[in-house]
């Protein structure tokens, strides 16, 4: 190798150790011993707290509840002697314990406010407890309604991505298209989804496909009008630089434009997720038969609001295990912007 | 002064090229930026183009690389007239302009991919990537990059679809003074392990002479070609010799750069 190219090298290898050496070193050193003891002082308070306001009211079941705070005890003390000996789990539990202390000590309050005092009217307000027990009995058909959550969203973003960026590339290359694109697309679409709910309940033959149609609608607009974005605005000089490389129209458009538009596009991916949650639920709550949506709004009928907030428990995990997936997607997607992206 | 060697047969010939552009502020005036240029390059020249900002240069070089099309004049590569961008015409900006989702070794084969020729080719890619002496770094991204790498990824890429003339618009432009010097050997190795008509358009009078056979040297704008020297020192070529200096303050007392301090 040329000595230039061997000094550059060099230097790029000496900052990629230097990265390495801080990382290593944190995790060298020993977990100090109060966020160690955190999580176990958290949960004997919680369950203090609980043990002290279920015998004010003995009807309540709370084995689960119970059973839940010796596991977490459990769980933090073999992790916390774990950890002498996986520099891993000494990372992790740095970062993550602050936040678990945060969340288990949350229950504790929640406890005090709901079971403790009374100070929220029940039945709308039960405690953790009882959120808990309807979180486990009722877990089979919640777990079917998830899946039918699940499938009704992936089927309506999946087909709200495809149109869209066929729509957006085609808006954001030709300038034709956009001529008569986007006026109908700056009309239609900021109309939210969910306003269409009427006219779709008529039009389409179940309500199944007209959720997936609306979903799909929600989609639609953000990722076409990202995708359109970014595919024109796409560096000019990328564009001459590939022609003088010999590059025709295919190539400009899927291996320069479209490329280039990919850090645009994945806004409008997560802008479309988000916009998909809201109208899943809807759709669910006042057509479809089936989902947590439905589940929520039936549990409601019934007055049960241990169900109702045992879906909403589920639905937080499952939108943000969804989002969580779109987000390691795109960092992987995107590794060649490492650095560069903040969101 | 202008010395137009039509001959039949030169790699690259400009007969009087001109070019204007609408002026934005005011509708319907157009503004001069080459007015009647001419020249031509033999084949596995090496020449550049100085000037003071803003004469067109670079305007020059989109036109030979077919990205604009002239008012009046003929460009022509061999006997071929220049109807729009094509491999043939490599082009090299002062930005790297690497395609940044790509790695250094997808950036070095996208002309090959782009004429649909990477199958047969894709000896030529390692080949290309040890050439410009980056043969650790294929699977680098351009961000992990410096400007000098960055800009031997771009020679690297112009020069792997075997361009018949290869445009430098201040490519080396951007990088510190060290960089810049190291550079100008690179391209110089590159050039005369590979013959490539060259045409450098640069606003470093040492780079010229140090690098090129022949340097035109155009005008203010309207750009006219108005003057071409023929360096014939022998290369490497000592930027200290007397004969260095003397051709350099002749073209700075020519662009009427010389004794300008004193003046003041």
């Amino acid at each position: 190798m040329r000595p230039a190219a061997a000094r550059t090298q060099l230097t790029f290898v000496r900052t990629q150790l230097k990265n390495n050496t801080a990382d290593r070193l944190e995790s060298r050193s020993a977990l100090p011993w109060p966020i160690q003891l955190a999580v176990p002082v958290a949960s004997l308070i919680t369950f203090g707290i609980h043990l002290l306001f279920s015998k004010k009211w003995p009807p309540l079941e709370t084995r689960s509840y119970v059973l839940l705070f010796w596991e977490i005890l459990g769980v933090s003390i073999v992790l916390s002697i774990a950890q002498s000996f996986w520099a891993g789990l000494r990372q992790w539990m740095r970062h993550m314990w602050p936040i678990f202390t945060a969340a288990i000590l949350l229950l504790g309050l929640w406890d005090v406010i709901t079971s403790g005092f009374h100070l929220l009217p029940l039945p709308y307000f039960p405690g953790p407890a009882t959120v808990l027990r309807s979180l486990i009995s009722d877990r089979a058909l919640l777990l079917d309604s998830t899946w039918h959550s699940l499938v009704l969203l992936l089927s309506g973003y999946t087909l709200g991505v495809i149109v869209g960026l066929v729509s957006g590339v085609c808006i954001g290359w030709s300038t034709s298209v956009r001529y008569w694109g986007m006026p109908l697309l700056k009309v239609v679409g900021p109309i939210p989804a969910t306003a269409w709910i009427p006219l779709a309940m008529v039009v389409s033959p179940s309500a199944i496909v007209s959720a997936a149609g609306l979903i799909a609608l929600a989609v639609w607009f953000p990722v076409t009008m990202l995708t359109a974005s970014g595919v024109s605005n796409t560096r000019a000089s990328y564009l001459d630089v590939a022609r003088t490389l010999g590059a025709g129209r295919a190539y400009l458009i899927f291996r320069i434009a479209i490329p280039a538009a990919v850090p645009n596009i994945f806004i409008g991916l997560f802008m479309g997720l988000g916009a998909s949650f809201l109208t899943l639920v809807v759709a669910e709550s006042v057509g479809v038969k089936s989902g947590l949506g439905w589940y929520v709004s039936w549990a409601q009928g019934w007055a049960e609001y241990g169900k109702v907030y045992a879906a909403l428990i589920i639905m937080a995990a499952f939108f943000s295990t969804v989002m969580t997936l779109l987000f390691k997607l795109r960092d992987r997607v995107l590794v060649w912007q490492k650095g560069m992206i903040k969101w | 002064m202008v010395m137009t060697n039509v001959a039949a047969g030169s790699a690259l010939r400009v007969d009087e090229v001109r070019k204007s552009f609408a002026v934005p502020d005011a509708p319907g005036t157009r503004r001069l930026v080459l007015d009647g240029i001419s020249f031509s390059m033999a084949a596995g020249e090496l020449v550049s183009l100085v000037g003071p900002s803003g004469c067109g240069k670079s305007t020059l070089l989109r036109l030979i690389a077919g990205l604009d099309l002239p008012d009046a004049g003929d460009l022509l590569v061999g006997e071929e007239e220049i109807l729009g961008p094509s491999a043939e015409r490599g082009l090299v900006f002062q930005d790297p302009n690497l395609f940044p989702w790509l790695t250094v070794r997808r950036n070095i084969e996208a002309g090959l991919v782009a004429r649909g020729v990477l199958h047969e080719k894709r000896h030529e890619v390692d080949e290309f990537t040890r050439l410009v002496g980056l043969g650790a770094f294929g699977s680098a991204y351009p961000h992990h990059l410096s400007g000098g790498m960055s800009q031997r990824v771009a020679l690297a890429r112009a020069l792997i679809n075997h361009p018949k003339v290869l445009l430098l618009d201040e490519p080396l432009g951007a990088l510190d003074a060290f960089t810049r010097m190291r550079m100008q050997d690179e391209v110089l190795r590159l050039w005369e392990n590979r013959r490539t008509t060259m045409l450098l358009v640069t606003h470093d009078i040492d780079e010229a002479i140090y690098m090129s056979d022949r340097i035109l040297v155009m005008t203010r704008a309207p750009g006219r070609i108005d003057r071409t020297i023929d360096i014939k020192l022998l290369r490497p070529r000592d930027r200290t010799s007397d004969s260095f200096l003397r051709l350099r303050s002749q073209i700075l007392e020519h662009l009427h750069f010389a004794g300008k301090a004193a003046d003041v």
